[in-house]
């Protein structure tokens, strides 16, 4: 259980002078569901950014399974097994819901980059199985064939899931999976997360809702103005003085 | 489901190659069934197909396809001079010239998206323009175009003791002449390869790469995917039709002149395209024949005829009509074409195939449910054919 | 020393030209967010509205030509001078200046059809298809002009006070012997002073504050509740009527033809790219620079360093910058990225 996954050591990050992450030490072990908590600006989600490389962090590196992801374009990160679920779902919207599934597959299984002009895309039986596979059962399984574009906000993001995990990643990131979905969508996504949770696949959490992040979470950092204040179980979390000072003071479990 | 969706291409394929072959026959009635014009339906139909790989499926806009033409006619025209006179080397050397030419400048434009990656394919054919015109002469001839001469080598020809006496040779597919109507069976066997290279293309899963980088290229990066290789492939693919299509130019035509890279033929093949449907299969080949139907037809038009035509008007009437027609024909086609550009981009963004899917939506409006197929294969060639 | 600023002089005023249509064209693509291909024949209509202007002024009747006696002559005069024999001949002569009276609510006119019309219709449709329909208007703008004026140049002459070549070394000072036209310093001092107008229209009145504001952010002004679409129409008339009294007065420096519109306006995408999609400043620093350029890279001595440069140089100015500042020389991030 102690095995470290993901290392983020000694983080910094600052825009036009604005200190958004100082001193962030993090680890990630392997199987565990880490949630990331804080309030609104504490640096949740550029501290995702420094992880899947969209953004470089000022100083310190991030580690994942030993390979140093700082200065990594964002699809070797990917192919690295690092895969990270939006907040705003990020989807293909001119293609079929189902091909919005078949293409991270085939990014899986092909690599970054293949010139396989003489094969048929409709003729990937496997990939197109998992993907339907994977679409029944985030509840997206009878429209197979309709255009993304065509989806409400909430199915979006149950496909931009449905993306992410079709990766089989060892790592997944998930930005704020619940926001703006109603109740009934959310449990049915915790349900969901927790399924996955028992896969043991490993799973970093940003996430405003208490009710998510303590139904999920193994372990939990909080963080606060750029800086990790706490870190620890649920919990331990849950009876730290300084969290509630920062955060739950604010929003009352 | 998967068969019957291949099978479906293949019917595509086999009705596209039927429609072309029998051109002659059907064209006629038209008065368009003359070997000079289908050959140009058939070479900038290889023009359009290309151009929509890159438009159409990565929805890269480029402004400077027209220089690869370009090259491709020179390259060829430099074959037939120095080799032989034979088209099967002159076309590889145009579609090898062509791809490396692609290759230098896709390599450099798409370093940047949107509309600069256009300007900086815009730039890089007009310098390409003006060195052809200007410093390149020695290779191209510049105003006076690039011409054969009794003189010229053509080394492979005179080793099997063909050589040019009085008159100046004619290219050749292994002894048949390829002017004429040989010469229209010659480019349209090429396009209906190029359409099947396309259609190939498009059904592949490098083809669902390029449609999904069009649809959202931070995605794909963030999916695993290095989208560089995938648009610079896309590019130096349809760079070589490009070239394709410029040495076919010179199967037909044994002559290149700059004006073939000059940015307003870019612009053509962006018009053909968007008028047929870019991203579609058929549509830009569509396009292209009508685009250059309606040149030949429009441009032959004089005001002795149009007063012809019009003779059943009373006098006045007659002479504001034919005034006001004479604008659009002949030397005046070109405002015809203006027209119909902004007709197509207001009124039916996804050009002719977009109104064909219309219709044909209208007229089968009560079948539709039944007929529509669920399989990914198929919605996905239901949005290519139309 | 003389030949540096000779061809200094030779290039300002060919990027004189290209400032002021950059500068319309960025000043409608920052507010309006449009793409305009037809920007460039609005210059060469404003060219042809001079040479319309003209042929007007010059419509002349047969007057018996007294000098030749021995049978009866005729000769063509126009109706002007023998109306109006002491004004008539310095209007014609200031044929070129004065139809600027003309162009300026031609080509507003002209302006807010286009928005009203055709641009309105386009702002919220992908760039690819604004550049589509713009450059079909502008193959039918020029086709129509080819059709009524045909295919050649038509010589415009300057005011004869103007028509001869300055010594500005006498005149100002600089160098020893720099002979320069009359006529390409007036209209280096007219595009000054067109340019200097639209800065302090757009710095200094509350109009061009919003329009301003409006090319910074543009649906932070929207939620200001500020009707933007309004001005647009005004917007685009400015940049139309730039551009047509840019193309007025170009007419005797280079006798405008039906396709001077396209060549300018590649030249002119150029200039607003190396400028900076969206910056003002950038456009017209831009163009003066690349006049400046080309007028150097056709020197003679440059030419044989490096033959062809003089053909390709803008170009590659614009390969360079784009590649190594992606956003042009003064252009802010995020534009025109989609």
């Amino acid at each position: 259980m102690d095995n470290v996954v993901l290392h983020v050591a000694d983080v910094h990050k600052s825009f036009a002078g604005l200190h958004a992450l100082s001193d962030i030490d993090l680890s990630v072990r392997e199987g565990e569901t880490h949630a990331i908590i804080g309030p609104n600006g504490a640096g949740k989600s550029t501290l995702l950014n420094v992880c899947i490389g969209r953004l470089k962090p000022d100083s310190g590196h991030v580690v994942f399974d030993g390979e140093n992801l700082t200065g990594k374009q964002p699809h070797q990160i990917n192919q690295l097994g690092v895969v990270r679920v939006f907040q705003t779902p990020e989807i293909f919207p001119e293609l079929s819901i189902l091909e919005n599934v078949m293409v991270p597959i085939l990014a899986k299984r092909d690599g970054s980059f293949k010139l396989n002009w003489f094969k048929r895309f409709g003729a990937e039986n496997e990939v197109r199985d998992k993907a339907s596979g994977i679409l029944s059962d985030l509840g997206l399984g009878s429209m197979l064939s309709e255009d993304a574009s065509s989806l409400s906000r909430g199915d979006k993001r149950r496909l931009e899931l449905a993306m992410g995990l079709s990766q089989d990643p060892r790592l997944l990131l998930l930005d704020e999976p619940t926001a703006g979905m109603a109740r009934h969508d959310t449990n049915a996504t915790i349900e969901l997360l927790k399924d996955i949770k028992a896969s043991g696949m490993t799973k970093v959490i940003i996430e405003h809702d208490m009710h998510v992040v303590f139904s999920l979470a193994d372990r939990i950092s909080v963080l606060a103005g750029g800086r990790i204040i706490c870190q620890g179980t649920p919990d331990e979390v849950k009876a730290d003085p300084r969290v509630k000072e920062a955060y739950l003071g604010e929003e009352q479990v | 489901m998967n068969k019957s969706s291949g099978l479906s291409d293949w019917v595509l394929f086999f009705g596209f190659a039927a429609v072309v072959l029998t051109m002659p026959l059907w064209l006629a009635p038209f008065g368009a069934a003359y070997p000079d014009l289908m050959q140009k339906f058939a070479i900038f139909g290889v023009f359009a197909i290309g151009f929509n790989i890159l438009f159409g499926l990565t929805g890269y806009l480029s402004f400077g396809h027209a220089a690869f033409l370009g090259a491709g006619s020179y390259a060829a025209i430099w074959s037939y001079k120095a080799l032989t006179m034979n088209v099967v080397p002159a076309i590889l050397f145009a579609v090898i010239v062509a791809g490396i030419f692609a290759f230098l400048i896709g390599y450099v434009s798409l370093r940047r998206s949107g509309i600069y990656f256009s300007i900086l394919t815009l730039a890089f054919a007009q310098m390409s323009y003006n060195l052809a015109y200007s410093v390149l002469t020695p290779i191209t001839n510049g105003e006076t175009g690039l011409q054969l001469t009794l003189a010229d080598p053509r080394v492979l020809d005179a080793m099997v003791g063909i050589e040019a006496t009085s008159s100046l040779p004619l290219p050749n597919f292994f002894g048949i002449i390829t002017t004429g109507i040989p010469g229209f069976y010659f480019c349209a066997t090429v396009l209906i390869i190029a359409f099947f290279i396309s259609l190939r293309i498009a059904r592949s899963p490098f083809g669902m790469m390029l449609k999904a980088i069009k649809s959202n290229q931070t995605r794909m990066a963030y999916t695993g995917f290095n989208t560089r290789p995938y648009l610079l492939w896309a590019f130096v693919i349809s760079g070589m039709y490009a070239g394709l299509a410029g040495g076919l130019m010179a199967v037909t035509d044994p002559l290149a002149g700059a004006e073939r890279m000059q940015w307003t033929a870019s612009g053509e093949v962006v018009l053909m395209t968007i008028l047929g449907g870019a991203g579609t299969l058929v549509g830009p080949v569509i396009g292209a024949a009508v685009i250059k139907y309606f040149e030949n037809i429009f441009s032959a038009f004089n005001k002795a005829e149009l007063q012809q035509i019009f003779s059943a008007l009373p006098d006045g009437l007659e002479n504001i009509v034919v005034s006001v027609a004479s604008m659009f024909v002949g030397k005046g086609w070109h405002l015809t074409l203006g027209l119909l550009f902004m007709i197509v981009v207001i009124f039916l963004p996804g050009g002719i195939m977009e109104g064909v899917r219309r219709i044909g939506r209208l007229m089968g409006i009560g079948k539709k449910p039944e007929t529509q197929p669920v399989s990914v294969a198929n919605s996905q060639q239901g949005q290519a054919n139309g | 020393m003389d030949a540096i600023l000779l061809q200094i002089l030779n290039g300002l005023d060919k990027g004189a030209a290209y400032a002021l249509i950059a500068l319309g064209l960025t000043l409608v693509f920052g507010t309006l967010g449009v793409v305009n291909f037809a920007h460039g024949a609005i210059f060469m209509l404003g060219a042809f509205c001079a040479v319309t202007f003209n042929r007007v002024l010059s419509m002349s009747t047969k007057v018996r030509d007294e000098s030749v006696t021995l049978f009866e002559a005729f000769k063509e005069v126009p109706i002007l001078t023998t109306k109006f024999p002491v004004v008539g001949p310095v209007i014609l002569d200031y044929a070129v200046p004065l139809s600027l009276l003309v162009a300026i609510p031609i080509m507003l006119l002209l302006g807010f059809a286009m928005e009203r019309g055709l641009i309105r219709h386009f702002y919220k449709r992908p760039h690819a298809d604004q550049i589509l329909v713009t450059f079909g208007l502008a193959i039918i703008l020029q086709e129509i002009i080819k059709h009524y004026f045909g295919a050649n140049p038509i010589p415009q002459s300057a005011p004869a006070a103007f028509a001869g070549s300055a010594n500005i070394s006498a005149y100002f000072g600089v160098g020893e012997n720099i002979i320069y036209p009359w006529w390409r310093l007036i209209y280096l001092a007219f595009s000054v002073f067109i340019i200097s107008c639209v800065f302090a229209f757009l710095h200094l009145t509350t109009f061009g504050m919003v329009v301003r504001a409006g090319m910074q952010d543009r649906e932070m002004v929207g939620m200001l509740g500020i009707n933007i679409q309004r001005r647009f129409s005004i917007v685009f008339g400015m940049a139309a009527v730039v551009a047509g009294m840019a193309g007025v007065m170009y007419t005797p420096i280079l006798p405008p033809d039906y396709h001077m519109g396209m060549d300018f306006l590649v030249l002119s995408f150029v200039v607003v790219v190396v400028g900076g999609m969206g910056s003002l400043g950038g456009a017209v620093a831009a163009g003066f620079l690349l006049g400046i350029l080309q007028s150097f890279a056709s020197m003679n001595e440059v030419k044989s360093i490096i033959p062809g440069i003089d053909q390709i140089i803008i170009y590659l100015v614009a390969v360079v910058v784009l590649l190594v500042l992606p956003r042009g020389l003064l252009g802010r991030k995020g534009v025109m990225e989609d």
